[in-house]
C-alpha cells in the first residue's frame, strides 16, 4: 500500500512526461519545447547564475509582503471579530475591495513606487492582507462563548484573555489561512514581476520570451514557478501538522 | 398584613437575615431579554436562600429560565431587577471562587487534561500546582491520561475533566447546568455518583440546573421547582433521604412522585 502509493504518481508523472515528448515531437509545428530541451534551459539559467538570482528575487519580494500583511491584518482581523461591533463597520468596506483582483491595482502600485521591489512587495503586501484579515476576523469571532466565560470565571485579565483563550482558539484557522494565502502571494509574485520589476521568476517568463522567444527557457521558468510553490505549501502543511495544532483538524473533521 | 408584612416580601436577604450558614441570597430577582424591539420575560420575582454547603438543584421545564438564574448568580448576567448577594456581598461577574462547569464543551481542546486542570492555577507555585492536578487528576479517575487531549477523551471523560479543572482551584461553590445532560444513561448514573463523592468529600456548595426529575431527587438536598415562562418558584421541596440514596425505597417514590405532581405530569407515559 505504502509503496504504490507512491509510485502511483510518479508513474503518472513519468507517464505525462512521454506523453508531452511524443506529442512535440510528433506535430509539425513546434507549439512547445520538449521536456528535455526545458531540462537544459533549467541548466543553462543555473549556468548563467541566473536560476538561483531570480528564485531568490522572486522570494524576497514574496516574503516581505506577505510578512508584513500577516504582521498587519491578523491584529487587524483579530481586533475586528473581537468587538464585534467593529467588524460590522468595516465588514463592508473589505467586501467591496475583496472582488477586485489584486492585479488591478498594478498601475497605482507603480505610480507609488515606481518600477522595482517596492511595487511588487506592495502588490503582494494587497493581495495577501485581504484574505488574511477575513480569515482573523472570522477566526476571532468563532472563539466560543463558553471558552471565554470560561477563563473570565478562573480570573483572568484581558490580556490574559487575549493571549489564553483567543489565540490559541484562532492559531489553527489562522494557519489554514496563512498557507492558502501564501499559495496567492506567489500567483501574484509571478504577474507582478512580468510587469512592475526586471526580476524574478516573472520577469524571466516574458523577458526569454521577448528576447528570442526562447520558449524552453519560458517552460523552465514555469517549472520552477510550481516546484517553489509546492515547497512553500509543504512547509506550511507542516506547520499545521504540529502536535499542539491537532485538536484544531480534530474538533474540524 | 401591615406596611412591615410589604417591607419583608420586598427583600428576602434581609427579611432572613444571613446567618452563619447562608451562602447564596437571591432577592425579588427579575430578567427581560430586549432585542429587536421585543421583549421576554424570563424570571419574575425569584426569592431563593441556599446555605453552605448545601446540594440545591432547580428543576423546571425547557426554556423557562433556569441558565439564566444560574448566569445571574453565576455573574456572567446581569438581573433586570433585584439582588444577588454571595457570603453577604453582591455579585459584581465571575469569580474563580465560583466556578461554572458547563457541559463538557467547556474544556480547552488545545491543552492536554494536565493542562485544563492547571488552567486556573497560574498564580500558585509549580510545585503546588503539579500536586494539585495529580490530586484531581486522581480523583476523577483520568489517570493515564494526563497527556491526552480532549478530542481524545469520551463524552464522559470530558465531563470529568471540567469537573476537575473546577474543583483544582477550590471554588467554594460550583454551579453546573445540565452537566450530564449529553451523556448516556448508564454514564449519567456514574456521574451522579462521582459528583457526589465529590460533594461529600469537599462539601461545595452546588447548585445544580436539570431537567430530570429523577436526577434532582437522586443528588439534592432541595428541589427548587421552577414554573413556565415567566419563571416563578413553585415550591421548594426537601429531599430527607440520607445518602447513599435508595432508589426503589417508598419515600424516594413518594418524593419523586410528588415532584412529578407539581410539575403537572401523569404517572404514565
Ligand atoms: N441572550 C438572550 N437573549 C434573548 N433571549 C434569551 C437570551 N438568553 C435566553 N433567552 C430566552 O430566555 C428564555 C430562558 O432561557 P434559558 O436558557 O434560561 O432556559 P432554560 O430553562 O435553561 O432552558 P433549557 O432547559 O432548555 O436549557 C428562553 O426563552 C430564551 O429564548
Ligand atoms: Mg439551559
Amino acid at each position: 500500500m505504502r509503496n504504490s502509493s507512491k509510485l502511483l504518481p510518479l508513474g503518472v508523472f513519468a507517464a505525462l512526461t512521454l506523453a508531452w515528448h511524443a506529442a512535440v515531437v510528433s506535430s509539425e509545428q513546434r507549439l512547445l519545447p520538449t521536456p528535455w530541451e526545458v531540462v537544459l534551459g533549467i541548466a543553462e539559467l543555473a549556468q548563467r547564475g541566473l536560476l538561483i538570482k531570480y528564485v531568490v528575487a522572486s522570494l524576497f519580494r514574496v516574503t516581505w509582503g506577505f510578512a508584513v500583511a500577516a504582521l498587519l491584518a491578523i491584529p487587524f482581523g483579530l481586533f475586528l471579530g473581537w468587538y464585534r461591533r467593529g467588524e460590522a463597520a468595516v465588514n463592508p468596506f473589505l467586501q467591496i475591495l475583496r472582488p477586485i483582483s489584486p492585479l488591478a491595482w498594478i498601475p497605482i502600485s507603480i505610480l507609488w513606487f515606481g518600477v522595482g521591489d517596492g511595487a511588487a512587495i506592495y502588490l503582494i503586501f494587497l493581495a495577501s492582507f485581504l484574505p488574511l484579515a477575513v480569515t482573523a476576523m472570522n477566526a476571532g469571532r468563532n472563539v466560543l462563548d463558553v471558552h471565554l466565560n470560561a477563563g473570565r470565571n478562573f480570573g483572568l485579565s484581558q490580556t490574559q484573555l487575549i493571549l489564553r483563550v483567543l489565540y490559541p482558539s484562532v492559531l489553527p484557522q489562522l494557519i489554514v489561512g496563512l498557507r492558502i494565502t501564501l499559495g496567492i502571494a506567489w500567483l501574484v509574485v509571478v504577474a507582478a514581476e512580468m510587469i512592475a520589476v526586471n526580476s524574478g521568476l516573472g520577469f524571466l517568463i516574458v523577458d526569454a520570451r521577448n528576447a528570442g522567444n526562447r520558449y524552453d527557457l519560458v517552460v523552465a521558468g514555469m517549472l520552477m514557478i510550481g516546484l517553489i510553490g509546492l515547497l512553500l505549501d509543504a512547509g506550511m502543511r507542516s506547520l499545521a501538522n504540529l502536535k499542539i495544532l491537532r485538536w484544531g483538524r480534530a474538533a474540524s473533521s | 398584613m401591615g406596611p412591615r408584612r410589604l417591607e419583608l416580601t420586598l427583600d428576602h436577604c434581609v427579611s432572613y437575615p444571613a446567618s452563619n450558614s447562608t451562602k447564596l441570597c437571591v432577592s425579588g430577582v427579575n430578567k427581560t431579554f430586549r432585542r429587536d424591539g421585543k421583549s421576554v420575560h424570563v424570571l419574575e420575582d425569584i426569592d431563593l436562600t441556599v446555605r453552605e454547603g448545601e446540594f440545591v438543584c432547580i428543576l423546571g421545564p425547557s426554556g423557562c429560565g433556569k441558565s439564566t438564574l444560574l448566569n445571574i448568580v453565576g455573574g456572567f448576567t446581569t438581573a433586570t431587577s433585584g439582588r444577588v448577594e454571595i457570603d453577604g456581598e453582591p455579585v459584581r461577574g465571575p469569580d474563580p471562587r465560583r466556578i461554572f462547569v458547563f457541559q463538557e464543551r467547556g474544556v480547552f481542546p488545545w491543552l492536554t487534561v494536565e493542562g485544563n486542570i492547571s488552567f486556573g492555577l497560574f498564580k500558585l507555585p509549580k510545585h503546588e500546582r503539579e500536586r494539585r492536578v495529580s490530586h484531581y487528576v486522581h480523583m476523577v479517575g483520568l489517570k493515564g491520561f494526563e497527556q491526552s487531549y480532549p478530542h481524545e477523551l469520551s463524552g464522559g471523560m470530558k465531563q470529568r475533566l471540567e469537573v476537575a479543572r473546577a474543583l483544582a482551584v477550590n471554588p467554594d461553590m460550583l454551579f453546573l447546568d445540565e452537566p450530564f445532560g449529553a451523556l448516556d444513561s448508564i454514564t449519567r448514573l456514574l456521574m451522579r455518583g462521582e459528583l457526589l463523592r465529590i460533594w461529600q468529600a469537599e462539601r461545595k456548595t452546588i447548585l445544580f440546573v436539570t431537567h430530570d426529575i429523577d436526577e434532582s431527587v437522586q443528588l439534592a438536598d432541595r428541589v427548587v421547582v421552577m414554573s413556565a415562562r415567566p419563571a416563578t418558584i413553585r415550591t421548594i421541596i426537601d429531599i430527607d433521604i440520607p445518602h447513599p440514596r435508595e432508589l426503589s425505597s417508598r419515600r424516594y417514590l413518594e418524593l419523586r412522585d410528588g415532584l412529578l405532581d407539581e410539575i403537572g405530569l401523569a404517572h404514565k407515559v
